[in-house]
């Protein structure tokens, strides 16, 4: 057989060869729920079936790899971990909802941990969680797949990918998908090179080794050997440069003509800054807070988000850190919290509206946000703002909480409240808002801005930052910030995307977040701008 | 079954308590625990562990519920045992700690 190219989206900087891994069909429940006694039976078994499956894999594997799977084996023999699904189970509930609802309040309990060491944990959790929920929909275990393959599929959900240990050098290609998917978000986070919009991959005969060109957009499987030599070759220089990169990532970012850009870090959940030096930015320009209301036992509490947002300012040691309120709704659905079965639910309650809509769960991180605003430099943003309404009466919320936590004598302080720039109406009309800062999501700007979905692949061309309408939005949200004389940063994708660093820094922007492994790259990019 | 054994134990045999401070680099985590559960499942003695000489107490058979301990490094583990091996049992448990889980 020939070697087979294929030309898809870049979605994941990056070169990658490895083995091909086909994604198995996450098939729906085979079996309908049963009556309590069966689901109960049934998640035994894949309980069972997980652990003999881990000890298996044991057998192949020594060293670190080995102590952490029988980690989890102890973890899976442990009645304790399954006690709340068992009953959930007997109140009724089907198997794989309670195992998955017990698991997440466990994973929830270690994300939440003071020590760093503890809170890297939730990932063998999940790992778990995903394992046993994998035996209940009698699919293969999807941790099954190893972290230098290519994995090759339709699609992939965010679980699976946080299965695999990308470190190891691994790629995703795939059949469909979008470049703005949740999935190519964590791809770049992690360093896992990712194409998608592949259209159909060649299942039959199944291909043994693809490179993937992450940076081109493009797949090769089954290379001739002259083909991938070259591409190793590729490799070796890419290397090599990283390595270049790396070197000057603790130093500040300058253009080739001095100005001084100010580079923050985008945080979707507090494992992305472990083992990070604060040396390598300014602060930190976006934390994500869905990731505390994933479990689906509950919202999270006052003190669980407080500790969660003091750790993140302990880390910064003084650098600015910039949290988002719960940007939930759209693509990111929270069980419990937003609305099922909207149309159109990247128009309907999301952000900010859904927030303004709860206001029992905003309160409550209003609160955490002002107790944790004493240990640092803490600045709120709030997304999905299109009127200057919802700025007021989050102001009138944030400052009725900090009122009261000042009367209850608990140490606090009123963090200065800005907005997210990502509807059209906010940008054209920014210095109609009394906001302390902007930043501008390039994300859902470039979507709404350009009507293309991000995560519909047909349509992922026009999904494209760098278009002159995009463009002319962000520089006039950067005109009303001088004019009120307030900071004017950017923390979407387009941050890190260094074809455009050029005509980002063109609009007067000074300030960029991205995710860490970006910080190099974006650094060198700098560099080079003259203008 | 272990439960059963070391509760009915623990009505004949007097507590004995002990404490150790956790010098190994990361505190209880993993493999300590898994080590630390594994060792205390050989004894039929009821043993606890706490961060706090008054407790809570943690089942120390558990390694779910010692994960939740989420004991540091530098803090004292307190003992709380009671059972026919009881002493046997202490003695095991504070060598793991002092010796750092072998990873000292």
């Amino acid at each position: 057989m020939g070697e087979i190219h294929l030309i898809g989206h870049p979605a994941s900087p990056g070169l990658a060869v490895g083995p091909v891994a086909v994604l198995t069909h996450a098939a729906p429940r085979g079996a309908a729920k049963g009556d309590p006694v069966q689901e109960a039976a049934a998640l035994k078994a894949a309980i069972e079936k997980a652990a003999a499956e881990l000890a298996e894999l044991i057998a192949t594997v020594h060293g670190e790899a080995a102590e952490i799977l029988e980690f989890q084996v102890a973890m899976l023999g442990d009645d304790a971990l399954a006690e709340g699904a068992y009953e959930a189970v007997t109140a009724g509930a089907a198997a794989d909802e309670a195992w998955r609802a017990a698991l997440d309040a466990e994973i929830a309990g270690y994300r939440a941990a003071e020590e760093e060491y503890f809170r890297a944990r939730a990932a063998d959790l999940v790992d778990i969680r995903d394992r046993v929920l994998a035996g209940l929909n009698g699919a293969d275990a999807t941790a099954r797949i190893s972290g230098d393959s290519v994995v090759m599929g339709d699609d992939i959900s965010p679980s699976t990918f946080l299965a695999v240990d990308w470190a190891r050098g691994g790629a995703i290609a795939l059949a469909a998908g979008s470049p703005s998917s949740h999935v190519a978000m964590l791809a770049r986070a992690r360093g896992a090179p990712m194409v998608v919009g592949l259209g159909p991959l060649p299942w039959n005969g199944q291909p043994s080794l693809a490179l993937v060109d992450g940076d081109a957009g493009t797949v090769i499987f089954d290379p001739k050997p002259e083909t991938r030599r070259l591409f190793e070759h590729r490799m070796a220089a890419a290397n090599a440069a990283q390595i270049a990169a790396d070197a000057s990532r603790l130093k500040p970012a300058l253009t080739a003509n001095g100005r001084r850009i100010a580079v923050l870090l985008n945080v979707a959940a507090p494992e992305d800054l472990t083992g990070l030096d604060p040396a390598i930015c300014d602060g930190i320009g976006l934390v994500r807070t869905e990731f505390l209301f994933e479990g689906s036992r509950g919202l999270p509490g006052e003190d669980a988000q407080y500790a969660v947002y003091r750790r993140m300012l302990d880390w910064a040691a003084g650098r600015p850190v910039t949290i988002r309120t719960l940007d939930a709704g759209g693509d990111k659905p929270i069980a419990g919290l937003t609305i099922d079965g909207e149309r159109n639910p990247f128009l309907g309650l999301r952000g900010i509206r859904l927030s303004l809509a709860r206001p029992e769960v905003f309160r409550v991180q209003l609160r955490a946000l002002c107790r944790a605003a004493v240990h640092g430099t803490l600045k709120v943003m709030l997304p999905m703002i299109a009127v200057p309404s919802e700025l007021e009466h989050a102001n009138v919320m944030l400052d009725a909480e900090f009122a009261a936590l000042k009367a209850e004598g608990i140490a606090c302080a009123r963090p200065p409240l800005g907005i997210m720039v990502e509807v059209p109406a906010a940008a054209l009309c920014a210095e109609n808002f009394g906001a302390a800062f902007y930043s501008i999501g390039s994300n859902d700007l470039t979507q709404y801005t350009m009507a293309a979905a991000r995560d519909i692949g047909a349509v992922a061309d026009l999904n494209d930052a760098g278009h002159p309408a995009v463009l002319a939005l962000i520089a006039r949200t950067v005109e009303a910030g001088c004019k009120r004389g307030v900071e004017v940063s950017l923390c979407g994708d387009a941050a890190a995307d260094t074809r455009l660093t050029n005509a980002l820094l063109a609009t007067g922007l000074t300030t960029l977040s991205v995710s860490p492994i970006a910080v190099a790259r974006l650094k060198a990019a700098v560099a080079a701008v003259t203008t | 079954m272990h439960d059963a054994n070391a509760n009915r134990a623990a009505q004949t045999f007097a507590p004995l308590t002990a404490s150790a401070v956790l010098v190994n680099p990361v505190g209880l985590h993993a493999r300590p625990s898994v080590k630390l559960t594994q060792c205390a499942k050989g004894f039929a003695a009821k043993i606890e562990i706490a961060l706090a000489a008054d407790g809570p107490w943690t089942d120390a058979k558990s390694p779910v519920k010692v994960m939740r301990v989420k004991a540091p490094q530098g803090a004292t583990l307190h003992f709380r045992i009671s059972g026919p091996d009881g002493e046997a049992a202490l003695a095991a448990m504070l060598a793991l700690v002092h010796d750092g889980f072998g990873e000292a």
